[in-house]
């Protein structure tokens, strides 16, 4: 089996940007990622690319084939759709392409255009990817099914919006030196408190923003970095995927996230890794108890315990267990079918030490998990610093 | 370009919602007892095939529920409106829960499961109304 290496990493300032297209973000993320590698254009044989909500935003179907053609990439594409895991899922095709000795140079990453709607069609948008006949139709939206997680949450093992809001203000400044974050502004715990309630429990600070942004990560085969000179320092160790029932009614609980568990079993069994040697953590926060249910599924936490990290300083940029020092999607942003590439490609940064916060990571082995929907998909990378 | 919103019925749900308007709402149980709700042709749980209708409990208790005050396009101005995932009988059933005032709505909270009306499209939705 071939091994894996990240050879470049490219991402598009995360942000409003409504007049951008979608093939003008991947084509800059991608030649980003492109200059980064060092990699000649010709040599890439495959495009994985992750988008969700593309026939809806931009009316584009067949994307994949667009955006090698944006990006100058003569090579077959194939977008992977699976909500906001689309770009995790790409990666982890590029991963087994490259594995299995089928391709040697690849790209994968993703791309999302959000804001050039107005708020409610983004907001409808982004419900299918719930159960259309029995959660959509009944009024859940996007925030009001991780509300629903939520309050099982606190119900059946306490914690309350005070430990969210903590989860918020962490992230928030993890993003401030981030030059790729949309938010850079640090808030305090007052501020999450006291923002308008968007789906009881939750609130405006325990939402991600909507973002618009593009992803790349550029991978080779071990030996083609070797014999081409590529310096491609960290290496995708481990990769699981897990999956679930799609509507949250389906599962045994709506406070626990099973597919975490399995994706995070796989990717530990993969890499040969135990969860002591992970030494910075990026989890998929598109709400402040994503990151909770993440944290807790990933194995760092027993249900229950993951509520009250942030709080307790334990998951800041100084804790013991740094989780998303590039900002998560909170702060970083969350532009949905990128924003699996976006933490590879961020931890590829954290874990080289060209990030403005590798400072925080003290070791070689980071985690990437990226979370579909309600987390019914779920796909966790392992990277580690090779040289 | 906008939809047509030609009434095609969904097969096995929009039967589904006929039962539950009547009183007479049923899930799907497999030979092992598993619990499911239609459409389907195979057991979630085990792969099983034979799947017989076994009706609802008449009473159901909220699991958990949200009060949503941003809406998606179907419910926008009906915010605040509450959403809760309730249980009859080991079968989960998500729905609006209708007949409380939604700050008295707390989980554990009784509930019969009905078909209401959506009034901004005239579509039918799933109601878990207050016992």
């Amino acid at each position: 089996m071939s091994r894996v290496r990240v050879a470049g990493v490219g991402l598009t300032e995360f942000g409003r940007t409504p007049e951008r297209t979608g093939r003008e973000l991947f084509a800059e993320a991608s030649a980003r990622a492109l200059d980064d590698a060092g990699v000649d254009r010709e040599a890439v044989s495959a495009l994985h690319y992750g988008n969700f909500m593309g026939a809806l935003g931009e009316r584009q179907g067949h994307q994949a084939p667009l955006m090698a053609e944006a990006a100058g990439l003569q090579c077959p594409a194939t977008r992977y759709e699976l909500a906001c895991a689309s770009a995790g899922a790409a990666v982890r095709g590029a991963v087994q392409s490259v594995r299995g000795g089928e391709a040697d140079v690849v790209v994968a990453g993703g791309m999302e255009r959000m804001t050039n709607r107005t708020i409610e069609e983004t907001t409808e948008a982004l419900a299918i990817a719930a159960d259309e006949l029995f959660e959509v139709r009944a009024g859940v939206t996007f925030p009001g099914a991780y509300a629903l997680m939520a309050r099982s949450y606190f119900e059946r093992f306490g914690g309350g919006p005070e430990d969210l809001a903590h989860v918020a203000v962490k992230n928030h400044a993890n993003a401030v030196p981030n030059e790729y974050a949309q938010y850079r502004e640090a808030i305090a715990v007052e501020d999450a408190l006291d923002a308008p309630t968007i789906a009881d429990p939750l609130g405006l600070y325990d939402s991600c923003p909507v973002t618009d942004g593009a992803s790349a990560v550029v991978l080779v085969s071990e030996s083609y970095a070797e014999a081409n000179d590529v310096d491609a320092a960290v290496a995708v160790v481990g990769s699981g995927q897990g999956g679930d029932r799609l509507a949250l009614q389906d599962r045994t609980s709506p406070a626990r996230t099973p597919a975490t568990d399995d994706a995070a079993a796989e990717a530990f069994a993969d890499a040969g890794r135990s969860r002591e040697d992970v030494c910075a953590v990026e989890v998929h926060d598109c709400f402040t108890i994503a990151e909770v249910c993440a944290l807790e599924g990933l194995g760092f936490y027993d249900p229950g315990e993951g509520v009250g990290a942030a709080r307790r300083g334990e998951t800041t940029a100084d804790g013991d267990l740094p989780v998303n020092l590039s900002g998560g999607l909170k702060a970083k942003g969350h532009p949905v079918g990128a924003t699996g590439g976006s933490q590879v490609a961020e931890m590829t940064r954290l874990l080289r030490g060209d990030h403005p916060n590798s400072d925080a990571v003290d070791g070689t082995v980071g985690l990437t998990h990226n979370a579909g929907g309600t987390v019914a998909s779920a796909v966790v990378h392992l990277l580690e610093a090779v040289e | 370009m906008t939809w047509t919103d030609e009434e095609i019925r969904d097969d096995g749900f929009d039967d589904w919602l006929d039962a539950v308007a009547t009183g007479e709402g049923y899930y799907l149980e497999c030979p092992d007892g598993h619990a499911s709700l239609p459409p389907r042709l195979v057991c979630p749980d085990c792969g099983a095939t034979d799947l017989s209708e076994a009706l609802l409990a008449d009473a159901g208790e909220v699991v958990t529920y949200t009060i949503v005050h941003v809406g998606t396009g179907a419910f926008d101005d009906q915010t605040p409106y509450v959403v809760a995932i309730a249980e009859f009988d080991g079968v989960r059933i998500t729905g609006l829960v209708r007949g409380v005032d939604p700050d008295d709505v707390e989980t554990g909270a009784p509930v019969e499961v009905t078909v209401g009306e959506n009034p901004a499209t005239g579509d039918r939705v799933v109601v878990h109304r207050a016992r």
